[in-house]
């Protein structure tokens, strides 16, 4: 079996700080495995501005902070890159599995660190009844629909929930001719950050709806319409205050879990950035849910330290 | 003399700015927990600016889309005519992050340039 001093799983913001940490703390020989065809994971699609200003102390686009770590991983020598790899398993004594077009690998690390991000809660998960027509995207997928393969996914947009991802969202739907009629968010205020309520909602005068939800999406191939209600303190519905909204997509904006299938199979319990098992380290977004790409980079610039202090140990 | 309320954009910390406004420009800024602040609301009063970005049409390149953003923020009553040009943009020739698409963008002094590399 092929080992390695470090695995890393994933090579988004997180796996990337973490190899480049790792490297420069001793490590070199390193194997970052990343399922897409480039590194730089969600920040690829991110092409709007704010992020590096703590970092980088300036103010970058996703693309360009990714850029950056991209060529810091580049020009060390000990961090190889395995693109198009998608991990499949990890066991406890820190062995890896991993498909890549046309092969299986596995390779056994002295330390392993899982980066791999989070996922967004859907629809189910915030239990809207009705139809299930097409035209409902997590925020995230339409911001790859458009952003990287170039195909607006509609032309009259409701928002459920106010993550920054959903307004960012808005403005870019806005900006691309689609018409977003309405952000729906359920609690009494937003859950994204008050810049982009700034920038991206009231510079577009569109309509917010705090303290209310989506109490029913209707279509029958495609999205038609959704029936919007008010929410009193405890979230149940006031009675009367029911209207409808005519629609041909719906953006879910409801929330971020962390991905860690892998370690749940291993039967691996998450202790802070250090787990249950001896050597298995997790950051960025696949550890907790982190408002900034500045502060994913630091969690991981720690682990990575972590786990080069772990192997040399 | 007039107030105005303003949520600081120019990082994530979210400050509040209380700005005293008399005849159209800004007098007094408070809330602001950097200079950044200062300068924000006196931008937003006199002259609201943005940086826009957007992603322009690449043609035999590995990538269909290339992210793209002004280097400097435009008036925010340019970006529907801004978002117009960038739409009609197509490029065919390798580009690297930074490199200039545009120069002189809408006549504003500011440059359209691309955020990602692109063989």
């Amino acid at each position: 079996m092929v080992t390695r001093e470090l695995v890393i799983v994933g090579g988004g913001p997180a796996g990337m700080a973490a190899a480049v940490s790792a490297h420069e703390n001793g490590i070199k020989d390193i194997l970052l495995i990343e399922r897409d065809q480039y590194l730089g994971g969600i920040l690829n699609q991110c092409i709007h501005t704010g992020f590096g200003l703590s970092y980088f102390k300036e103010i970058l686009t996703g693309p360009e902070y990714a850029g950056r770590f991209i060529n810091k991983v580049k020009d060390m020598p000990g961090i190889e890159v395995s693109l198009k790899s998608i991990a499949v398993k990890l066991t406890k004594d820190r062995i890896v599995t991993f498909l890549k077009p046309g092969k299986i690998e596995t390779v056994k690390a002295k330390a392993v660190i899982m980066a791999t991000g989070c996922r967004e809660k859907t629809r189910e998960m915030v239990h809207i009844s009705g139809t299930r027509p097409a035209g409902i995207f997590s925020a995230g997928l339409a911001q790859k629909l458009i952003n990287i393969e170039g195909l607006l996914p509609g032309k009259e947009v409701v928002v459920v929930g106010s993550g920054d991802i959903g307004l960012i969202m808005a403005r870019r739907f806005v900006l691309e001719g689609a018409k977003v009629k309405a952000i729906v968010e359920i609690q009494k205020e937003t859950r994204g950050l008050l810049r982009n309520m700034v920038q991206c909602v009231e510079d577009f005068d569109i309509p917010v709806y705090f303290s209310h939800k989506i109490s029913r999406i209707y279509g029958k191939n495609r999205v038609e319409k959704v029936s919007v209600v008010r929410v009193d303190n405890n979230f149940n519905e006031v009675h009367g205050s029911l209207f409808e909204i005519t629609c041909d997509t719906i953006l879910m904006s409801v929330g971020l879990i962390p991905e860690n299938e892998l370690i749940e199979t291993a039967g691996v319990i998450i202790e802070e950035n250090k787990t249950s098992a001896p050597g298995i380290f997790v950051c960025g977004n696949s550890f907790k849910i982190y408002d900034t790409a500045d502060s994913v980079t630091e969690d991981s610039f720690l682990t990575g330290k972590l786990a080069a202090d772990y192997v040399l140990s | 003399m007039a107030v105005r309320k303003l949520t600081c954009i120019e990082c994530p910390k979210d400050c509040r700015l209380t700005v005293d406004i008399e005849n159209f420009k800004v007098v007094k800024v408070a809330g602001n927990e950097c200079p950044k602040g200062e300068k924000y609301a006196i931008s937003e009063v006199e002259n609201p600016a943005r940086i826009l970005t957007s992603a322009i049409l690449g043609q035999g390149l590995e990538l269909k889309m290339i992210p793209v953003r002004t280097d400097k923020p435009i008036p925010k009553s340019r970006i529907f005519e801004a978002m117009n040009e960038i739409k009609k943009i197509k490029v065919q020739k390798p580009l690297s992050a930074g490199d200039v698409i545009l120069k002189n963008f809408l006549g504003l002094d500011v440059n359209l340039v691309s955020t990602r590399k692109a063989e």
